[in-house]
Order: structure tokens, then sequence, then C-alpha cells
């Protein structure tokens, strides 16, 4: 774990979850595995406040634990996911993206599974209808039913999924002395449970209930007595459900492809590859390097009914599509009029590839950016020929490219002539590593969205005393118009706050509307950048 | 080597064009200070996306950040009381104990070192009343019990084989404290005519804002 990370991480779960979290967390990440004494010892917290934050982590999945070194007699390790926490950062993107595809149940049902971590099927369909039935007009409340099928929908394309059982919980009720605690090394998928995605039976029928004011509370503490007793019974009991964010990222990668192809060719062509995937959705792995092949008759007839193209059209695009360099689309065989893949890896590469170009463009203009780019093209090459290629005068050639040596974008690599690298007897040469320049660029945008957080917290800060003081005011007011006030004593409270207050509110809150943007703004780099680092590297 | 120093002395051993500067031209000036905090930018960045998307997710995002402090998940440490025991402090149970989890997860899915005491909110049922005389009785055989358990509580830490024991004395410590939080404070309620703000002590008042006020307040 990097210091940038850690010091992200740190920010973010000071953010969701408090300081004692937070300190917890980070000590856990520094030090690796530790158990539960050794943490509390070194934390200096109190053993419950540990206990507390562990199982906190344990909920959210960004904790496990395992048998430690001394085997399954020993005390328990445990040891933070990292890439879970910072997955943190994508929840606005995640929900988002289920309101798209899903509506507004979607969007609920996969909100409340993220702020709980990990949550049964059955309060998840109730806690949702209360929240929808809530926001209806008066009279009407949600029925269970939709709900639910909201939620078969999103299981049945594996958007969600059932939480792992651990081992200890196979071992049968006779108490056997052996306790098979899973060990810290082996890792085990989601998806090695081979009922991963298959819903539970429940017998779950109603509505949601509208949240009343107060004078209901004792009917309402009835009721929710009464629901918890009902829970026992409802059928799904120690069935937990999680987000599937490999399958969320999946899509986010497909959506990056479908935008770029748009972008650099044409609507038409964006739909093309858009069908493609949605053909090979459920066929392709994961980690696959491209796609099923599929033959341009099936293209041509899963494409949607209202892009009207004519056959031979379709072959043009396709052709198109696979001369173009940025090769999205290969053809790897003749039959059934053309097999065509889409490269995932290679779109990836090229995506990172892009980013990487326009970030040096962004900072160092367009000649910098000029010279970058043909450094990748051409791997290797003298001063000389550098400024001869990017046809820049040798003087800002030197100075460039001393600038991008010096934030460590470009490398030189020397070859000598002899045997003792007498500088006047070794070629030198410049060149760009696509891999660890992406590797370099995701750490610069993890301190980034650091950053962003920090000045957020300090301008907060800052502000205090002036947000408190308008947030007293709103609830004054939202009382006084409950209460039914007239106009003047309205204004007169909103006069509370003086002119050059308010400007100072304003200008508080468009910057930290401006510095949130920034967030989910560098987030979408640091994900192309994270999915081609992890294209690259070998499955496990 | 030691051949050539007398001949040639001012001769380089590599091609000195391709620094950048002639050999009479001087070095280019040392930095005499650390380089400044924010560096003027020679190039602007580039504007921030906008759209319904973008908005939307903000939003998303500030609400997320709002609703997240209200969660139980939001773990406060107790405040370390600095003064004498009152007697206002039986009344307040407002503020978060650290010995008690503010959600109840479930325990067969975590390590058994972890399981703390869930902690019940206060019910105001007024309808629980008549449940308190048969509640007294069973009461003292439960302190009894509730002692056994913790001493054996104590004592099974690692052992394994008595961990279904564990599972079952758990269950039943669990219900015990809810019996008798609700039956005390039903019974503290009854005894008291005033409101429950009547025993705020002041504690919150000015509790934030102790940055620099190390003398005494007048």
């Amino acid at each position: 774990m990097t210091a940038q990370e850690v010091r992200l991480c740190g920010l973010l779960l000071q953010e969701h979850f408090g300081d004692v979290v937070e300190k917890v967390g980070t000590h856990l990440i520094r030090s690796g595995v530790l158990t539960l004494r050794a943490l509390a010892h070194e934390t200096k917290l109190p053993l419950d406040l540990v206990k507390k934050s562990l199982c906190v982590l344990m909920q959210h999945g960004m904790c496990a634990f395992g048998a430690g070194r001394r085997g399954p007699a020993g005390p328990v390790e445990y040891h933070i996911i990292c890439e879970r926490i910072l997955h943190m950062l994508r929840y606005p993107r995640y929900i988002y993206t289920a309101k798209s595809l899903y509506g507004d149940t979607g969007e609920l049902i996969v909100e409340e599974i993220l702020q709980r971590g990990q949550m049964t099927m059955s309060s998840t369909v109730k806690t949702v209808a209360d929240r929808l039935t809530h926001n209806m007009p008066e009279g009407q409340s949600m029925d269970y039913s939709e709900v639910v099928s909201a939620f078969s929908r999103l299981v049945e394309t594996h958007f969600l999924q059932r939480c792992p059982p651990l081992a200890s919980a196979e071992s049968s009720s006779s108490g056997e002395v052996n306790t098979p605690l899973p060990a810290v090394t082996k890792h085990t998928e989601p998806e090695d449970h081979p009922e991963c995605y298959k819903l539970p039976y429940i017998n779950l029928t109603g509505q949601g209930k509208r949240r009343r004011s107060s004078e209901d509370g004792e009917a309402e503490q009835r009721a929710a007595k009464k629901a918890k007793t009902d829970n026992s019974e409802r059928g799904d009991e120690g069935i937990y459900w999680q987000v599937n964010f490999q399958r969320f990222h999946l899509h986010f990668r497909d959506q990056a492809i479908i935008n770029a192809v748009s972008c650099k060719l044409d609507q038409t062509s964006g739909e093309i590859v858009r069908t493609m995937l949605r053909m090979s959705e459920v066929t392709t792995s994961a980690h696959a390097a491209f796609t099923q092949a599929l033959s341009a008759n099936e293209i041509f007839r899963a494409l949607p009914s209202s892009y009207n193209i004519a056959r031979p059209i379709l072959d043009q695009y396709l052709t198109l599509l696979v001369d173009d360099p940025m090769e999205f689309v290969g053809k790897t065989g003749d039959s059934g009029g053309g097999m065509y893949v889409v490269n995932l890896h290679r779109a990836l590469a090229n995506l990172a590839r892009a980013t990487l170009e326009s970030v040096v463009q962004e900072r160092f203009g367009s000649r910098s950016a000029r010279i970058f780019r043909l450094l990748l093209r051409k791997r290797h090459l003298e001063q000389k020929q550098v400024e001869d290629f990017a046809m820049v005068p040798a003087k800002e050639a030197k100075d460039m490219l001393y600038t991008l040596l010096s934030e460590n974008l470009v490398q030189l690599q020397e070859i000598p002539k002899t045997p003792d690298y007498a500088p006047s007897r070794t070629f030198y040469l410049y060149t760009v590593n696509q891999l660890p320049t992406a590797r370099l660029l995701l750490q610069r945008c993890y301190k980034t969205v650091g950053n962003l957080i920090e000045r957020r917290l300090y301008e907060t800060k800052e502000n205090k005393r002036l947000l408190e003081k308008s947030q007293r005011i709103e609830a004054i007011l939202a009382s006084l118009q409950a209460t039914g006030a007239e106009a003047e004593q309205l204004t007169e409270v909103e006069e509370m706050i003086t002119a050059p207050e308010r400007q100072q509110l304003e200008s508080l809150r468009h910057h930290i509307n401006k510095l949130d943007s920034s967030e989910n703004q560098v987030d979408e780099t640091i994900f192309l950048l994270e999915s081609y680092i992890n294209s690259t590297q070998a499955p496990r | 080597m030691a051949g050539n120093r007398g001949r040639g002395r001012s001769q380089f051993t590599f091609n000195v064009d391709a620094l950048g500067f002639g050999r009479g031209d001087s070095l280019p000036s040392s930095a005499q200070t650390p380089s400044p905090l924010f560096p003027p930018m020679q190039f602007r960045p580039v504007p921030l996306h906008t759209g319904e998307e973008v908005d939307y997710m903000l939003a998303l995002k500030q609400e997320l950040r709002a609703s997240s402090k209200n969660l139980p998940f939001h773990i406060k440490a107790a405040r370390t009381k600095t003064d004498v025991a009152r007697y206002s402090d039986k009344y307040q149970n407002g503020e978060p104990k650290n010995n008690c989890i503010e959600w109840s997860p479930d325990w067969s899915r975590m390590p058994k070192e972890l399981c703390i005491k869930v902690r019940k909110t206060r019910k105001t049922a007024i309808g629980a009343r008549p449940q308190l005389t048969p509640k007294v009785a069973a009461k003292k055989e439960e302190v009894l019990q509730k002692l056994e358990t913790l001493e054996k509580r104590e004592e099974e830490q690692h052992s394994e084989e008595e961990e279904d024991e564990e599972k079952k004395k758990k269950n039943d410590e669990e219900e015990e404290p809810d019996a008798d939080e609700d039956y005390d404070e039903e019974e503290l309620e009854d005894e008291t005519d005033y409101i429950m703000s009547y025993f705020d002590n002041g504690e919150d008042f000015g509790a934030d804002s102790d940055d620099n006020m190390d003398e005494a307040v007048y």
C-alpha cells in the first residue's frame, strides 16, 4: 500500500465512519495483519472501541479475518482490503448507474446496500418500500412485489451477489474440535460459491409504510417490535447480499469503450460496438482479453430496430472499425460474413495512453505532448532524432525533454559502446514506458483526491460558525412555516443573516460543489488507469 | 586515466553542445530558497464537466456524506467524564457508550472475540408497566446467572469446546440487559416529575469550542 493510498483511505474512512474507525483502519493498513489485542495496544484505544470499529469495517467488507500465524488455535488476525475502501469514492457513480438501468427502485436498493454494507433481501425490500412510499403522494404506497422484482433483476444481471459464507459457518452443530477458520492466505471469491446469484424464497407481502409524526410513535414502536420478531420467519435469515463491484466495473469499462468509439467515429459505430458488447456480456469472463467472436450476421440481427441500416452498410462500418488505429474491434475469421471481436485489453491500453497524452498536453503544452506521443510511438530515440521528428527547435526540445525527465514521465536509457560507460561513447536514448507511467499517474490521482478532500474539510472548518448559524436559521424558518407564521416574521428571521454573510455562504457552497465535482471527475480517471493496470496483471 | 591529463586540459569527455549551453556561458543560478508552495502555472486547468448527470452525482455524493453521519456505523468515542459524578447522570442516556454497539450485526459471521452487547434504544412504551411485578422476582435470579456467565466468559477466551455454550449464554445475556434496561428506565421515569431536558447539565454548551480556553470562565 503506497503512502498516497493509505492517506486517501484514511480520509475516506474519517468522512464516512468517524475518527475512531479512521485511526484503527489506517493503523491496520500500515501494519498489514494484526490481532485484536495488538491493535488495541498499538492504537492506545479502549478495547471496546476497537471491537466496534472492526465490526463496522467487517460489515462493509473492508476488513477480513482469518486464522493467525499460530494456526486455528491461536488468536484471530485481521487485515484490511484497501481497494474496498477506495471504492467508497465511486459510490455516487454506482448509484447513478443503477438508477439509469433500473429506475428509482433500483437506485434506492443499491444505495441502501452500499450504505449498510450487507443486508438481507427482506430488510432491503422493506426499507426501500418505506422510502419510496414516503416520497409518494398521500394515500399511495409502494407494493413489496415491485421492489422484489427490481431486486431480482439486479441479481439476475449479477449487479448484486450473495456474501460468501464463512468456512466456520459450515461446521455442523455437533461442535467439532477443529474449527475450520479460513486461512489468511486463501482468498475465496464470492463467485466460487455455486449459489452466488440464487434468490432465496421469501414470504414477503405487503406495502411500504409511511412514517408518521410522533403522535403515532407508539403504534410505530409496537409495529416495529412486531416486525422484528417477524424477521426470523421470513425465510432468508443468514443470506446477506452485497454489491458486486466487479460487475459495475465491467459496465463502466464497456461504457468507456462505447463513448470512445462514438467520439472518434460516429454514433452508429458506437451502437454497433454496444450491440457487440451486449451480446457477449454473459459469455465473456471478467478478465478476458477480448470478447467471444461474433459473426456479422448475428450482429445484424441483434442491432436495435431503431437503427435501420442495410447489411452492406454494416459491413462497411465493421471494416472501418477494424481498420481504425485504436484497434477497438478486430477481425478473427471470415465465416458467417466475418467474425469480429472487441479487443478489451487493447482498448483499455489505448484509453490509458490517450489519458497520459492528454495529461502531458494540459500540463506542459502541445509541443511537449507531441514529443511525448513521438516517444510512445517510436519507443527509443536519441536527442537529435527527437528534435528532427518533432520539428521543434533544438534548445526548446532540450528544455521540454528535461522538464519531462524531471517529472519522471520520460526515462533515459544508456547504451554503452565500450565497457567503461564513457559519456562520449554512450548512446543516451529517451523512452516512455506506458505501464510505469500509468502507475505514476495513478498515484498522482490519489494524491489529488486526498488534497481535494483536505481542502474541502479546511473550507468547512473555517466557516463552521457561519454554516451552523445558517442551519439554525433554516430550522427556525422551517418550524415557523410549519406552524403557519406571517410573512413579516419570516422576513425578520431571514434578515438575521446579513448580506455579506449570505455572499460568503454562497461562495462557500460554490467552492464545496466544485471540490466535490472535481473528486468525481478525478475518480473517472482513477477508474480508467486502475482498469488498465489490472488488465496487464495476470488473473489470479 | 592519468595519461591524458596535461594535454587538452579543457576537453570534456562528451559532446558539450548536447548540454544546451556553450563553454563560456555562466551556469544557471542555483536555487537559494525552496521552490514555492503554489508555483505559478503556465497552463490553466481545463474546466470541469457540467451537465445533468454531473449535477445528480454531485447531489448524491453530498447526500451520502450527510446521511452517513447519522448511521450507527459512525462511531464516536464516549466523552470521558472529567467532573464529579452527578445526580443527573442516570437520566442522561443519549450519549454513546463505549461498551455497547448501536446496531446488531450478524455475530455468526464475525469472530467471537468481537462480540459486544447490542445497545437497546430507549423505548417509551407505557403499556409495559404491568409487566414490572413479575420481573422483580425474576431479576434476582438473573443477576446471579449473569455473574456466573461473566465469570465463565473470562476463562473461555480461546477454548473451542465451549463455543456452543458461549453462544447460548450470549443469547441469554443479550436478552437480560434488555429486560434490565427497560425495567430501570420505566421505574426511574415514573419517579421523576420533570421532563428529561431538565437534567441537561449544560455539558454540551461550549464543549466543542475549547481550543484556547485554558483560563477559567467567569
